[in-house]
């Protein structure tokens, strides 16, 4: 049995007098210690299917249909309290910006061992054994000293690992990382991916990272999931994935990245915008950017077929593959 | 034991001496002014069983024949009494130290309760917002609408109607304080809800919702103390408040009794003496109310300018 399976996911947004589809019957499903990638532009719905998966959609948004199982257990259905004992504790997640999200009045160690201690029933002083354990885990150094520290004693780099201490502190089985590195010094950031995957790896801890690098992806990850305006449109292994992409959103966002120019020329982007929740196009929402676009894509969806390794949800796939093949001839 | 706590107070007390408050509060003479009188005038109110020569409670103590003594440095006075007597024959330095403890003890605790149904309220009204919200803002619209002074005139003469005067002046204290606390808790209902809508937009408290916080442990323990710095200033401004508030009341003869009075109490029982030449017996508590009440607000402006954060971010 997966660790996490989501089935039909669907969040919308409530506006004033309708509602928007943020997620669209997104539906995966992650093996225990696996490691699953999503990407995608900003917009796309990433990071509202992480909080999802916590159950944590603040207004106005909420889960309209589909069902999260966890270990088994639907949490869309979870009463809040019950919810609560699993955040945190079997699943954590680490944001995107260290320096906001420690709380900066509390200490380090207040903090780790409140984490604890409203999980665990533990002493004061077990609790920050283990948060010292953890310190030393995320390789801070002199971690006894760290827990009377503030937050903003310490650098982004630091604080990044001490939020991975925390997210770490009760075992928990799922890791969702929405794109933790994104607010760090490059130099820092190889370090911490590093660091998750090497944590990830040796603890058998589930990760879900959030990010729209597809370099980090490649690097982090087993599989790979591609999201465009609120839907899957690519899943499957990420090595197929990034060697081998069907989806031409896919090929687009690889194409665009600064190794695959030549020095000198432009760089290859996909013209024009992801289109906005309220404006999404009735048939294939890539059709407008699309430049293998046909009539039927602009007026029916595109259903999720297998092709080659993948997932792909593209009416012309096969055609695709046939002319880029023709193109290069082997 | 002394040995024991002795260490860690002293770093306690050297990281707030050391720290940019610390510094600010060394820099600035009237804060350092303010905060020495005010210490002094508390110490002596606390102090007053040990300091007063005479007992003001004590009718045993008080000779009328001894009434409207003027102070030491007039002619005709008594070297008993260095502030000269009242009109009932109290020694008013005495009377003064025991008021000014009533008059302190009133505005702190009417503050305290004040500031826990305003934090309350307000830390509730702002991070369930909604309905919830509305509801209790338009409490505290309504509630400030009536002034203080009108809420606790209506409150307080209704009570002395209805328990009779004496039963009214041997509790008079408490009523004091849940009238002056009740009617001005949205001051901090309003400032302690603005902060905290801003406060739980930031990343820390969805990461403390991750976590598996409860919505009661994220209020108190997260945004609560990350707004505090709004509350300690309106804290200050609101005792000095309070104390005036207390002062009119018994003024206007609703406050504490005369057997029993504070700095308002006192000043009025004086008034109807000042034109027969005993200026003193409302002067010399008019001057130490003026005092208290303008260091507290020196105090208060100070820690305004400090905890600003748009004059200072750290």
């Amino acid at each position: 049995m997966s660790l996490l399976s989501v089935r039909d996911l669907t969040v919308k947004f409530a506006m004033r007098d309708h509602t928007v589809t943020a997620l669209d019957n997104i539906s995966f499903d992650l093996a225990k210690g696996e490691r699953l990638g999503i990407v995608g532009e900003s917009g796309a719905g990433k990071s509202i299917t992480g909080f999802s998966l916590m159950n944590l959609l603040s207004r106005p948004g909420f889960i309209d249909a589909g069902k999260i199982l966890f270990r088994g257990e639907d949490i869309v259905k979870m009463p809040q309290s019950r919810m609560r004992g699993i955040r945190g504790n079997r699943m954590a997640m680490i944001f995107q910006d260290p320096m906001v999200t420690l709380n900066p009045v509390l200490t380090i160690g207040q903090q780790m061992v409140e984490t604890l201690m409203a999980h665990r029933t533990l002493s004061k002083a077990e609790a920050e054994q283990i948060a010292i354990v953890k310190l030393r885990e995320v390789y801070i150094p002199s971690p006894e000293e760290r827990l009377a520290q503030y937050p903003h004693e310490l650098s982004g780099g630091m604080r990044q690992r001490i939020i991975i201490a925390i997210a770490l502190l009760l075992d928990p089985e799922l890791i969702i990382a929405d794109e933790p590195t994104t607010a760090l010094d490059v130099t820092i950031q190889a370090d911490i991916m590093e660091l998750l995957l090497e944590l990830c790896q040796s603890n058998k801890v589930g990760l879900i990272l959030i990010t729209h690098d597809l370099g980090v992806v490649s690097q982090m990850t087993e599989r790979t999931l591609v999201m465009y305006a609120g839907k899957i449109i690519e899943a499957g292994r990420t090595r197929e994935i990034i060697n081998d992409p069907q989806h031409p959103y896919t090929q687009g966002l690889i194409n665009a990245l600064p190794q695959q120019t030549k020095p000198g020329m432009r760089l290859k982007q996909i013209p024009g915008n992801m289109p906005s929740l309220t404006a999404i196009p009735p048939g294939c929402p890539f059709s407008p950017r699309c430049e293998y676009v046909r009539d039927h894509c602009r007026t029916t969806r595109p259903e999720t077929v297998q092709y080659a390794h993948v997932e792909v949800a593209c009416h012309e796939v096969s055609r695709l593959h046939q002319e880029n093949t023709e193109e290069q001839p082997a | 034991m002394t040995m024991t706590t002795n260490p860690a107070k002293a770093s306690r007390w050297s990281r707030i001496w050391n720290s940019n408050m610390g510094y600010s509060f060394r820099r600035n003479p009237v804060a350092v002014v303010s905060l020495a009188i005010f210490v002094f005038i508390t110490a002596m109110a606390l102090l007053a069983p040990i300091i007063a020569p005479f007992n003001p409670y004590d009718p045993a103590q008080i000779d009328i024949m001894n009434s409207e003594f003027p102070p030491v440095w007039i002619d005709g006075s008594d070297a008993q009494f260095v502030f000269g007597t009242d009109d009932q024959g109290r020694d008013l330095w005495s009377t003064i130290l025991y008021g000014t403890r009533l008059s302190l003890l009133i505005g702190l605790c009417a503050v305290m309760l004040q500031a826990f149904l305003g934090i309350s309220i307000g830390l509730i009204a702002g991070y369930v917002g909604g309905r919830l919200d509305s509801l209790l803002m338009r409490m505290a619209d309504i509630q400030l609408s009536f002034s203080t002074l009108m809420v606790a005139i209506i409150f307080l003469a209704v009570t002395q109607a209805m328990f009779g005067s004496e039963t009214f002046n041997q509790y008079a204290i408490y009523f004091l304080i849940a009238v002056i606390g009740v009617a001005e808790w949205p001051q901090y209902a309003r400032t302690v809800r603005a902060t905290v809508l801003a406060e739980k937009k930031k990343e820390y408290v969805d990461s403390a919702r991750v976590l598996g916080f409860g919505p009661l442990r994220i209020m108190v323990r997260h945004i609560l103390p990350n707004s505090l710095s709004p509350i300690f200033v309106i804290s200050t401004v609101q005792v000095a408040n309070a104390i005036i508030s207390e002062a009119s009341l018994s003024f206007l003869g609703l406050g504490m009794p005369p057997s029993q009075p504070s700095l308002g109490s006192l000043i009025s029982s004086g008034f109807d003496y000042i034109f027969s030449g005993s200026w003193w017996i409302t002067a010399i508590p008019g001057v130490l109310l003026v005092v208290l009440v303008l260091v507290i607000n020196l105090l208060g402006d100070w820690m305004r300018d400090v905890l600003n954060p748009k004059l200072y971010k750290g």
